[in-house]
C-alpha cells in the first residue's frame, strides 16, 4: 500500500473542505439572496462572491481554518487500520503549509501556538466501526468563533420538547451575529452531557435542506428554522430574513431525571468534504 | 449612504457615518485580537513601534503565507469582536482609534467610548477571508510573531477599498445591534 499517496489524499481532501463549499450550502446561500434586501443582501452577495473566489484561486474561504476536525467510518476489514492516525496527522502537518492553513492549536496552560495544527487531542477523530474494507473520511473544519456559541442545557425533564425549543431559540438569540450567520444549527437531545454535544455536532454533517427521517423530529426542526429566522437577527447579526439556513436534530434515549440539550453552531462556511480510501491504498475525495 | 474614505478619517467625516452606511476605506490597519490589545495596553502608546492613531484596528487572525521573502495575505477575514469589548474603550482612548473593524457588535462599554472620542465600529462580512485578503495591497509590517503566532500577532496592512463596511455602532450612541433587539419577539 502507498502510504504516502494516501497521505497526499488526506490533505487533498482537506483542500477540498477548505476552498470549496458544498452544493447544499450554496443553493441554500443562493435562495436566502433572493429574498434578503438591503444591508442583509449586501452580506449575503459578499459570501457568494467570497465562495467563488477562494474556489477560483483555491484559497482557504475563511481565515480561520478550524480545528481539524475528523469523522472516521472504518471498515472492519481494512488491511492497514493502524496507519490511519498517524496519516491523517502528517497530513495535517503537511496540509498547513501546502494550502496553507492558519496555525491554530494553541496550548491552554503555556499560550505557545504549536504552529503545525496538531497537538494534544487535535486533529481530533471520531472513529466509528462499519462492515467491509473501505475507510469513509469526512474532514469538517471547525471555526473559533461558531464554536464559541456552543451550549449545553440540562434542562429539567418536565419542560417537554417545548422547553427544548425555547430554550434553543433563547441560546440563538444570545449569540446573535457572534456565529457568523446564516449558521447551521445542530441540536443533540438526550444521552448524557457528553452524548448531547457529540449529537449536536454530528448533526452538522447532514446535508443543508435534508429533514430527519422521523416525521415528527422533521416538523421540529422546520418550527426551529421559522422561529430563528423570525427574530430577524440576519445575515452577520445585521438585521434579515436568513438567521439560520438549516437545524438538524439527533436524539438518544435519556435517563429519566435528565434532559440534556446540546447545542453545536456552524457558521455560513459549513465545511465539509469526503474521501473512501479502498482497501487497495486506491482513493477518491468528493 | 456609501462613503469611501482615506485612514486616517477626521472627525467630522466620522461624525457624518450612521449606522447602516456603506463604508470603503483606503490606507494602513493594523489587526489586532485579544492577545495584541493586551499587549498594546500593557506597553502604553510611547512604547509602540507603530503609531494606531494613523491607521483603522481590524479585529482579526489573517492567514499569511512567506514567498521570496515577502508576506502575502492568503485570507483574512474579521474575528469576532466581543471578546475584545472588555479591552476597547481604553484601547480607544489611548491609541485614538477611530475607525474598528471588526463582526458580530461589540457592547456599552465600546459604544460609550465611540461617542465620547468620535469613533465608529464597522462590519465586515464574516468568513468573507479571500475576499478581504484581494484588498490588501501590501503587507507593511508584522511586531510580535514571535510571541503571540500568526493569528495573534499585529500586522499592518495596507488596503485600498476595503469594503463593503456595514455602519453598525456609530458616534451618535446608536447600535444596529440594539436597534434590533428592541424589535425582537
Amino acid at each position: 500500500m502507498n502510504f504516502e499517496d494516501i497521505k497526499n489524499g488526506i490533505i487533498q481532501l482537506i483542500k477540498k473542505a477548505e476552498t470549496e463549499l458544498p452544493r447544499d450550502v450554496i443553493i441554500a446561500l443562493e435562495n436566502a439572496l433572493k429574498i434578503e434586501k438591503g444591508v442583509a443582501k449586501t452580506q449575503i452577495e459578499a459570501i457568494l462572491e467570497n465562495i467563488k473566489l477562494a474556489k477560483k484561486t483555491k484559497r482557504p474561504m475563511c481565515q480561520d481554518t478550524g480545528i481539524q476536525t475528523f469523522f472516521v467510518d472504518v471498515g472492519l476489514d481494512f488491511p492497514h487500520i493502524e496507519k490511519l492516525k498517524e496519516l491523517i496527522t502528517e497530513a495535517v502537518k503537511k496540509a498547513t503549509i501546502e494550502i496553507p492553513l492558519r496555525p491554530n492549536t494553541v496550548d491552554p496552560f503555556t499560550g505557545e501556538n504549536h504552529k503545525d495544527n496538531t497537538g494534544d487531542q487535535v486533529p481530533y477523530i471520531t472513529w466509528d466501526f462499519v462492515d467491509g474494507s473501505n475507510v469513509y473520511i469526512t474532514a469538517f473544519p471547525k471555526g473559533g468563533g461558531s464554536e464559541n456559541m456552543s451550549k449545553l442545557g440540562m434542562l429539567k425533564p418536565g419542560v417537554g420538547i417545548n422547553g427544548v425549543k425555547d430554550f434553543v431559540v433563547e441560546e440563538m438569540i444570545k449569540a446573535s451575529g457572534n456565529p457568523c450567520p446564516p449558521t447551521v444549527v445542530g441540536i443533540g437531545i438526550g444521552g448524557g452531557a457528553d452524548l448531547a454535544m457529540k449529537l449536536g455536532k454530528k448533526a452538522l454533517l447532514r446535508p443543508v435542506g435534508e429533514r430527519h427521517k422521523d416525521k415528527v423530529i422533521a416538523e421540529i426542526e422546520e418550527e426551529l428554522i421559522k422561529r430563528i429566522n423570525e427574530t430577524g437577527i440576519g445575515p452577520m447579526g445585521l438585521g434579515g430574513k436568513t438567521t439560520v439556513l438549516d437545524v438538524h436534530i439527533e436524539k438518544a434515549h435519556r435517563h429519566p431525571a435528565s434532559l440534556p440539550v446540546g447545542i453545536a453552531v456552524q457558521c455560513w462556511a459549513d465545511r465539509r468534504a469526503h474521501m473512501i480510501i479502498h482497501s487497495d491504498g486506491s482513493w477518491e475525495v468528493k | 449612504m456609501e462613503y469611501h474614505l482615506n485612514i486616517p478619517v477626521k472627525n467630522d467625516e466620522i461624525r457624518k457615518l450612521k449606522i447602516g452606511d456603506i463604508v470603503y476605506v483606503t490606507g494602513k490597519i493594523f489587526t489586532a485580537r485579544d492577545e495584541a490589545h493586551h499587549m498594546m495596553l500593557d506597553k502604553g502608546k510611547n512604547a509602540l513601534p507603530f503609531d494606531p492613531s494613523e491607521m483603522a484596528l481590524f479585529h482579526c487572525g489573517p492567514l499569511l503565507k512567506k514567498e521570496r521573502n515577502k508576506w502575502q495575505v492568503v485570507s483574512a477575514g474579521p474575528t469576532t469582536s466581543s471578546r475584545m469589548e472588555i479591552f476597547e474603550d481604553k484601547f480607544i482612548e489611548k491609541f485614538k482609534i477611530n475607525v474598528i473593524i471588526g463582526k458580530g457588535g461589540m457592547g456599552d462599554r465600546t459604544e460609550k467610548a465611540l461617542k465620547k472620542y468620535t469613533g465608529v465600529y464597522t462590519a465586515y462580512t464574516g468568513g468573507a477571508g479571500a475576499l478581504a485578503a484581494d484588498k490588501v495591497e501590501e503587507v507593511l509590517g508584522v511586531y510580535w510573531l514571535e510571541e503571540l503566532g500568526m493569528p495573534e500577532a499585529a500586522w499592518i496592512f495596507k488596503v485600498k477599498e476595503f469594503g463593503p463596511l456595514v455602519v453598525a455602532m456609530d458616534s451618535h450612541g446608536k447600535s444596529i445591534y440594539k436597534e434590533l433587539k428592541k424589535q425582537m419577539p
